[in-house]
């Protein structure tokens, strides 16, 4: 059994900003009331309080776009190892990509990946399953078989659903099964060979840029399907304004239509590129103009859930010239941070933030995410002021490609619970 | 005095003073070439990694032999022989040809950065002979001497370089160069190879859709090579290249009379460049290759001719007579 | 590195006198003059040299060549000083070869310079003969050189330096004996 005591309760489904104590057993929220009113509550000999005076406890966070490298790619990360990471970023549940070797397309490789998450995972790890099979964009995955297994979405990230012919089936699809289908929107000719954004900078450093159109066509092209089948479609990692925009437009019209945006897009522009692979990923650093969309789409709700598109990669891989470096950074740890930096810069309220880490991917998914008697026991404690420096080698992840090696923060995860159980706490 | 230069990567982080320095220290050297004995020991015992990983003969000998008739020894790596096509990573092959001591590498590669790239993780200095599209910047240096030469002064020219400039990374290293000198740019190519955001890399420089227009008032037309094996994407029929690029004697006659024509070489005759220019009086193709020797020398020679601090304090503290 | 001034060792007066007895001693030593030519070893062998082909031209109305010769690149301790070296162009417009050539400098000390100067005049050509010229020779050589002409010869320590100043390069002439302080 977990008490945890003085904490400032963040819960955006019950609207409730105050002073909560909590109680849990069993991997489920027992008792939700005032501190005032908590005298007589049950104690238990066995059991662990916590104190969380001047600390937010939030439902637990959920983290809708990552990537665990497990199976095929454990030397640059492990579903053990990556969901430390998460862990120590405050996240509570992830939900991994479907690349890996052998790609997630069928139940036997889904109920691997969980059955290696029930033994070894620090966090819930609720796999996303190939739209396509091997994600080749030909014929269509056992996506029926993989939702029986647990699979909580579909996509073909790391690559576009292929054609607008194969998009219509797999949304035709999932939904009649009631499962969104996630795209990385990207038109394949536009992309062609492309290492970061068009602009002022890639002709100053003679890289290969692309055009922002490059991501809006195929959302254009993907909401079009989406509104073509009735079925709940899901922008990964939107990084532009004209995408922002004709998501805004769908939602409008009252389509299922949701998206999100990752830290680095709402921190770092295609200026900061410089010639080191840690600011390669894909899609690659927007202009500084959609940068500032993407903070207002955050804040005015057009921006359903920040996700971290968490993308380790060996050290081997990435120290190579910038052409021929794989796109991705990690993300886990610095996800809150980075938040809270809008935050402390007035531009998002704490509750928004924490909306876009909790009800806003649950919603995606079609679930709840509460702090509430009976609700899961996932809760995401952190601090808004505690000040820290990130750096790579310290990170659970075996991964160090980051852009943000040595920035400072204002705030962190401090504790994060998953199931009742505490598994990460900062060392202060 | 000009800030020490220990690698030379890019035109774009150098000073005005260091490129004035760079481009004096250049002209011994081209007097040099007229000796009838053409070698130095001034790099005697100094020995210069060659490291091109990209096709190229004509940079590659410039180097090799700027390093010889300094006297110092050369180490050879060339694309078609390279362990890179066996899959040796770019870092691990210039690792190993650091374990063998050379003082300096001279690097060309496919790849925009990587100079830069293999700059941060070798100590000794790295002389970028061409990374990608990115910079060249020998050639903006051998350019901006031959335009010094014939003209007196590289200050406030009109420069028109026509081709395709996305892809080019001398465009980018004159363009650098010859802008801190207060040099105007304009630059005419295929419009999906001339993108507006190079107007953003100096205060002069504009773009040009007809090349009629962007010859008017020039006082050095740079001619830039089709670059066949950079395209990626469907090429330009050579034919409609011809007819709306090609530098003729008529278009040479709207510039301003006597106006220099260079081009960075190799030379399609017919294509880019009409033969009667490209011979003509106003061509200056071969001053361009006898100063490339000199710049390199000198780049050589500035780079590796002195010691550092430590062996100052071990030496003499002034010459001795 | 200080340098504090100990004591003046030859005035503008002795300079010109010296450079005006060296002309008429390098007449009467040269055997003809028909191929002579002096060569001024950069920066203030340059002057010298000027000033001693004007003085010979004024005494004997002898057209004698006078060429530069920048030596940063025959140098033997480039790899010895961290300062960027600065090269400066050599300038001899007659050739070099069948010439009977005269090396001016303004100081001859350890002989490394003049080693470097044969070395610069021989990537020339070939010259029948060469000589040299100096206004002050301060000894310590470290190699078997010697000058033919010399305006004065004094003793030095090692911690001394001798600094000829002329007028086309300093404000003054004059020269100078300092001494190394740390």
């Amino acid at each position: 059994m977990l008490h945890i005591k003085n904490g400032r309760v963040l819960d955006p489904a019950s609207g409730t900003d105050a002073n909560r104590d909590i109680w849990m057993d069993a991997g489920r929220i027992s008792r939700v009331s005032p501190p005032e009113n908590s005298a007589g509550a049950p104690t238990s000999s066995n059991g662990e309080t916590l104190d969380a005076a001047g600390l937010v406890i939030a439902p637990g966070f959920i983290d809708l776009h990552c990537h665990l490298r497990e199976p095929g790619g454990e030397s640059s990360e492990t579903i053990e190892t990556g969901t430390r990471a998460a862990a120590r970023g405050g996240f509570t549940a992830v939900c991994p990509m479907p690349n890996t070797r052998p790609v997630n397309d069928n139940a036997s490789v889904t109920r691997a990946i969980l059955e290696r998450s029930a033994s070894v995972a620090s966090t819930h790890v609720w796999p996303i399953g190939a739209a396509s099979i091997g994600s080749r964009g030909e014929g269509l995955s056992e996506i029926g078989a993989m939702q029986k297994a647990g699979i909580v979405a579909v996509s073909d990230d790391g690559k576009p659903i292929a054609t607008a012919k194969l998009l219509r089936q797999v949304m035709d699809y999932c939904h009649a099964l009631d499962l969104p289908v996630i795209d990385h929107c990207e038109d394949a000719s536009l992309f062609a060979g492309a290492v970061m954004r068009e602009g002022k900078q890639s002709v100053r450093l003679g890289l290969r840029g692309m055009p922002s159109a490059t991501e809006s066509i195929a959302v254009g092209r993907d909401i079009q399907v989406a509104e073509l089948t009735g079925c709940r479609f899901h922008v990964a990692h939107l990084s532009s304004r004209d995408s922002l925009d004709l998501v805004r437009a769908a939602k409008k019209q009252g389509l299922s239509v949701s998206c999100e945006v990752t830290p680095h897009h709402f921190t770092l522009c295609d200026e900061d590129v410089i010639y080191d692979s840690r600011f390669k990923m894909n899609p690659p650093l927007a202009s500084a103009q959609d940068r500032e969309a993407l903070i207002a789409g955050l804040a005015d709700g057009t921006v359903d859930a920040i996700a971290t598109d968490h993308a380790p990669h060996e050290a081997a891989l990435k120290e190579v010239e910038f052409d021929r470096a794989p796109f991705g950074v990690t993300g886990f740890e610095t996800a809150l941070g980075l938040a809270l930096e809008l935050v402390h810069a007035g531009r998002l309220s704490l509750k928004r933030m924490v909306e876009l880490f909790t009800t806003g991917p649950a919603r995606v998914l079609g679930r709840k995410r509460a702090i509430a008697v009976g609700e899961p026991a996932d809760l995401t404690i952190f601090s808004t002021a505690h000040p820290w420096t990130f750096h790579a080698n310290q990170s659970a992840s075996k991964s160090t490609n980051t852009p943000f090696e040595g920035r400072s923060f204002r705030g962190a995860p401090m504790v994060t619970v998953v199931g009742g159980r505490i598994v990460y706490r900062r060392d202060v | 005095m000009a800030e020490r230069l220990h690698d030379l990567l890019a035109i774009e982080d150098l000073t005005k003073e260091q490129i004035a320095f760079l481009l004096d220290e250049a002209k011994p050297f081209q007097e040099f070439q007229r000796h009838p004995l053409k070698k130095l020991a001034t790099l005697r015992g100094k020995t210069v990694a060659l490291a091109f990983f990209e096709a190229s003969t004509r940079t590659r000998i410039s180097f090799g032999t700027a390093a010889s008739r300094l006297g110092a020894d050369t180490m050879n790596l060339q694309a078609e022989s390279s362990s890179l096509k066996k899959g040796e990573s770019l870092l691990d092959t210039v690792r190993t040809l650091d374990a063998m001591r050379p003082d300096c590498i001279v690097m060309r590669h496919s790849s925009s950065g990587s100079a830069d790239f293999v700059a941060r993780h070798l100590d000794i200095p790295v002389i970028n002979a061409g990374d990608g599209t990115h910079e060249h910047p020998t050639q903006g240096l051998l350019d901006a001497l031959t335009i010094r030469d014939r003209r007196g002064d590289i200050q406030n020219l009109n420069v028109t370089i026509i081709g395709d400039i996305l892809h080019s990374r001398v465009a980018r290293s004159n363009i650098h160069l010859l802008s801190r000198f207060g040099c105007r740019f304009t630059l005419c190519g295929p419009p999906m190879w001339l993108p507006r955001e190079f107007e953003c890399l100096g205060t002069g420089v504009r773009r040009c859709a007809r090349v009629e227009e962007a010859l008017e008032g020039a006082d050095v037309i740079i001619v830039l090579r089709v670059q066949q094996e950079r395209l990626h994407e469907p090429a330009l029929p050579l034919d409609e290249y011809i007819m709306l690029y090609q530098l003729t004697p008529q278009r040479l006659k709207i510039a301003r009379p006597g106006a220099l024509v260079l081009h960075p070489g190799p030379m399609i005759r017919g294509l880019e460049i009409d033969p009667a220019v490209a011979d003509g009086p106003q061509s200056c193709v071969l001053e361009q290759v006898t100063n490339g020797l000199a710049v390199r020398m000198a780049v050589l020679f500035v780079t590796l001719a002195t010691g550092s601090e430590a062996d100052e304090a071990k030496g003499s503290a002034h010459a001795a007579h | 590195m200080r340098v504090v001034e100990k004591n003046q060792l030859m005035s503008a007066t002795e300079i010109d006198r010296t450079l005006q007895r060296l002309a008429h001693e390098i007449v009467e030593k040269s055997g003809g003059t028909a191929n002579l030519a002096l060569i001024g070893i950069r920066r203030r062998g340059v002057p010298l040299a000027q000033r001693i082909a004007r003085s010979m031209n004024a005494i004997e109305h002898l057209e004698v060549p006078v060429g530069t010769l920048d030596i940063t690149l025959y140098r033997d301790d480039l790899s010895k000083i961290a300062a960027q070296p600065v090269l400066h162009s050599s300038e001899i417009s007659f050739p070099v070869d069948d010439k009977d050539v005269l090396l001016v400098d303004d100081v001859l000390y350890t002989g490394r310079t003049a080693r470097a100067a044969m070395n610069g005049l021989f990537d020339l050509g070939r010259p029948s003969r060469v000589r040299m010229l100096v206004l002050i020779d301060r000894g310590h050589r470290e190699l078997p050189i010697e000058a033919s002409f010399v305006g004065r010869s004094i003793q030095t320590s090692a911690r001394e330096i001798v600094e000829v100043r002329l007028h086309e390069i300093d404000s003054e002439d004059r020269v100078m004996l300092v001494e190394r302080v740390e």
